[in-house]
């Protein structure tokens, strides 16, 4: 580590300012990458990291300041001056063109003759050297998340970048691949080349990061190494106040069987089974996580108490306060939802289900409440006071009411959502990945507000990937293995490990 | 019997301005732009062609003053410069203004139309015609030369060589296009701007040129089906609405071809037998029956397009990003 500071530095970036029409993104930022170093860089949502970084590989340019690339002082107007340059971004929306193969959207952009089988036994040696796995002749539209990641690793390094930005690489990998990535991205810096990358969750910046710089608002408030700090002088830096980074647990009050899941079997369109045989009660006034590697059968139990998901046998029993039972397998969506059951469902897409990108805030608490009402028009007040509180309670930081949902950031969309399911004073509130994405301000937040769900007696379900969120959030952790209960243990008497080791073999056991 | 030796060279003869029209759509579809212009932009290349036809018939002192050299060149370049420019006006619209690339291509094929019979019925009366079209009957003449040995080698002479050079011309070119959009690294940028310009421009690939080069191309390539619908097919003769709705019909061939213009090859041939079939089928004094066999092009497209897309392979689908306008700085 020593050595890294003495080295000239990759990148010096200085006084750099880019504007968004009146928002100002990047506010003066000055910026060190250092060779042999991992640099992570934190911020909360919007406070201009991308915008930092694509400023480097040239999607955009800076208003003002400049930057200097092994101390000269260089002008980077297209991803190719970057190139030229050998900094390399993979950006958090993969840039791969599905229909391509691999090796077609490695040279993609490259010039000269296109040689794809010479190409491959490049891109064959490149894998051989950091030990990954990609088939040059595959399409990406047959790949997984993590292949496609690689991918992309592999196309910058196949340019021979040695300076490297990775905005949010492991948001959609399993503990397993992103163990993997850091392995990789370790032995890429201990060859000497320059690393940044750009997360949100802070152990991963403890575990892998030498140094960390903060942005916050759009400027940069310091780094330090990161061997000096710890997760809580982090998050007071990216806030700018001192937060707790505790998480509540009051003790249920009361609770009651909500929702009795009974033998739920589920199968997907192509006849896999997604859900077998699983049982569970979810009580009022009481968290129930849901943990398990993605993919395991989490989407379809939510769809299917929420009326979304066809199911093949079992039922699903909404139980009322005064014990009165009632079937919600085979009523529509509409009506379950009039019973009180809300899906605050957030898919890998945000706007995908549950709002709609191209509405304003008050069209999309519309989608609601516009049934409601006798005359002939719909009622826009309502809407508008919700949307409105909404963004006073939750702290949505929105240019208007008026303003398209898919203009904000990922952590103003979430809770735009959350806000708006919670208004309708639901008794079963469903999330999934209610916190994917956001920054730790923002994930904190909608702690906060599950947890005043279940005070007014709200039987919560949230389905979590981070597991020290899982056990720190919820009173009871249901552990799905593909499609199967592998168990339902207490959240105050369990930890990570037991959950690691449920999520991939039923009941945990070792030798099981 | 059918008389194949008679139906085939119709066939193909109708065939070919839709073959010039799918790959000249085909190329600007895979650039991610949709324009629906083309049939417009037929229009303007045929009529462009016929006034340079036109002015450089009148200056001669006698029909049979007339060289083949110019009488080729110039209604040529004309068709390609008029088509030219309205494939510059739909990506001025589109890619620097981002217009919706619907509603430009269909004023733009509006404006073609109305452009081609303008200009026609304004060149029909400095004819002096009295009747209702114009006839370039010599320039004709030169464009619909036959290759050697058309005559004397009976029915394959007849199936294989008895075209003009545009036919053949517009079947080198949906090769060679083929070949650039497979195997060239400019053919490979190109799909890439047309499925995601996003990933396109962070891999450095100028994605406005490479929009506003396909388009234009393509549209050159269009107008050409106009220009030899007027000069060979129609032997010269311009008549207000003649060419009919054939654009529309290049549109959907390129749905049938499945974006690949030497797919197109064949298929256009198809259609144009498809277009013509009704005159080789004996249907008696019912003429209601041959316009249900006018259908069958349409038909043809329809059932095309829902086995593409139930059958829902990947490669088959139209370039993710068509119809959508790109801005960098868009979030």
């Amino acid at each position: 580590m020593d050595n890294a500071l003495n080295t000239p530095a990759a990148v010096e970036m200085r006084n750099i300012t880019k504007r968004f029409g009146s928002v100002v993104a990047n506010d003066s930022v000055s910026l060190e990458i250092r060779r042999g170093e991992i640099l992570a860089l934190l911020g909360e949502n919007g406070s201009g990291k991308t915008t930092l970084m694509n400023m480097l590989s040239g999607i955009y340019f800076p208003d003002a300041g400049e930057i200097l690339i092994n101390g000269q002082p260089v002008v980077i107007k297209s991803p190719k001056d970057a190139f030229g340059l050998g900094i390399g971004m993979i950006h958090q929306h993969f840039k791969l063109v599905d229909v391509l193969t691999a090796a077609e959207n490695i040279v993609l952009g490259l010039e000269g003759k296109m040689d794809l089988k010479e190409a491959a036994k490049k891109i064959n040696s490149i894998c051989k050297a950091y030990g990954f796995d990609v088939d040059p002749h595959q399409k990406i539209y047959d790949m997984s998340v993590s292949q496609k990641q690689t991918v992309e690793i592999v196309k910058v390094l196949y340019r021979g970048a040695d300076i490297l930005i990775l905005d949010e690489p492991t948001a959609v990998l399993t503990p397993q691949e992103t163990d993997k990535l850091f392995a990789v991205l370790r032995s890429m810096r201990d060859s000497g080349k320059a690393i940044v990358i750009i997360t949100h969750k802070m152990h991963e910046v403890e575990a892998l990061s030498d140094r960390v710089a903060v942005l916050r608002a759009g400027k940069y408030v310091g780094s330090m190494l990161t061997k000096d700090t710890n997760a809580q002088e982090m998050t007071n830096m990216m806030v700018g106040r001192a937060v707790t980074l505790n998480i509540d647990r009051p003790v249920p009050v009361n609770p009651k069987p909500r929702i009795a899941v009974r033998n739920l079997t589920v199968r997907n369109e192509e006849g896999v089974v997604k859900l077998e045989n699983v049982s569970f009660t979810a009580n009022s006034g009481e968290i129930l996580g849901i943990a398990g590697i993605s993919g395991c059968g989490q989407k379809e139990l939510l769809e299917a108490i929420a009326g979304l998901q066809p199911t093949e046998s079992g039922s699903i029993v909404y139980i009322e306060d005064n014990g009165q039972e009632e079937e919600l397998l085979g009523k529509d969506p509409l009506r379950i939802q009039e019973m009180g059951v809300a899906l605050s469902f957030v898919p890998e897409d945000r706007l995908g289900m549950g709002l709609v990108g191209n509405m304003d805030l008050t069209d999309n608490m519309m989608l609601r409440s516009f049934r409601r009402g006798h005359s002939l028009f719909t009622d826009r007040k309502t809407p508008h006071h919700v949307a409105e509180n909404v963004v006073h309670d939750l702290e949505v930081s929105t240019p208007s009411i008026a303003t398209p949902v898919r203009r904000l950031s990922g952590g103003n969309v979430q809770k735009v959502l959350v806000g708006r399911e919670i208004t309708n004073a639901p008794s079963v509130l469903l999330t999934a990945y209610a916190v994917r994405g956001l920054d730790i301000n923002s994930s904190y937040t909608i702690y906060d507000l599950l947890n005043r769900q279940k005070k007014d007696g709200v039987a919560v379900v949230y389905v979590g990937e981070d597991l020290d969120v899982l056990v720190e959030l919820c009173d009871r952790i249901l552990v799905l293995c593909s499609g199967r209960v592998s168990g339902i243990v207490d959240g105050r008497a369990t930890d990570k490990r037991q959950l690691g080791m449920m999520m991939t073999r039923i009941g945990g056991q070792e030798n099981g | 019997m059918f008389d194949f030796v008679s139906f085939i060279p119709r066939a193909v003869m109708q065939g070919i301005p839709l073959l010039y029209g799918s790959t000249g759509e085909t190329l600007t579809e895979k650039s991610g732009n949709l324009n629906l212009g083309i049939p417009g932009i037929m229009y303007v290349g045929a009529i462009s062609g016929v006034i340079g036809g036109f002015l450089y018939e009148s200056s001669l002192s006698s029909p049979d003053a007339i060289r083949a050299l110019p009488a080729i060149l110039i209604p040529l370049v004309c068709s390609m410069v008029g088509s030219l420019l309205m494939g510059l006006l739909y990506c001025f619209l589109t890619v620097t203004l981002r217009a919706n690339q619907n509603v430009t291509g269909l004023a733009l094929t509006t404006f073609g139309v109305g452009f081609g019979t303008f200009f026609g019925g304004s060149l029909i009366k400095l004819s002096g015609s009295s009747m209702p079209y114009l006839a370039l009957s010599a320039s004709s003449a030169i464009y619909r030369r036959t290759l050697p040995f058309a005559e004397s080698t009976g029915w394959f002479g007849q199936i294989f060589l008895s075209y003009g050079f545009l036919a053949y011309a517009a079947i080198i070119v949906s090769l060679v296009v083929a070949y650039i959009l497979k195997h060239t690294r400019m053919g490979l940028h190109l799909r890439a701007v047309g499925e995601s310009p996003n990933t396109a421009d962070a891999a450095g690939i100028n994605v406005n040129r490479y929009k506003y080069v396909a388009t234009c191309v393509g549209s050159m390539i269009a107008g050409l089906g106009g220009l030899y619908y007027v000069m060979d097919y129609s032997s010269g003769i311009w008549a207000n609405n003649a060419f009919g709705d054939r654009g529309w019909l290049a549109i959907a061939l390129v749905i049938f071809s499945i974006w690949r213009p030497n797919v197109g090859i064949l298929s256009s041939i198809l259609f144009g037998g498809l277009y013509i079939l009704h005159m080789y089928i004996p249907t008696g004094m019912n003429l209601a029956i041959k316009e249900i066999y006018k259908m069958l092009p349409y038909v043809v497209t329809i059932i095309v397009l829902v086995v593409t897309s139930v059958r829902n392979k990947r490669e088959n689908q139209p370039p993710q990003s068509l119809g959508l306008p790109y801005f960098r700085e868009e979030r």
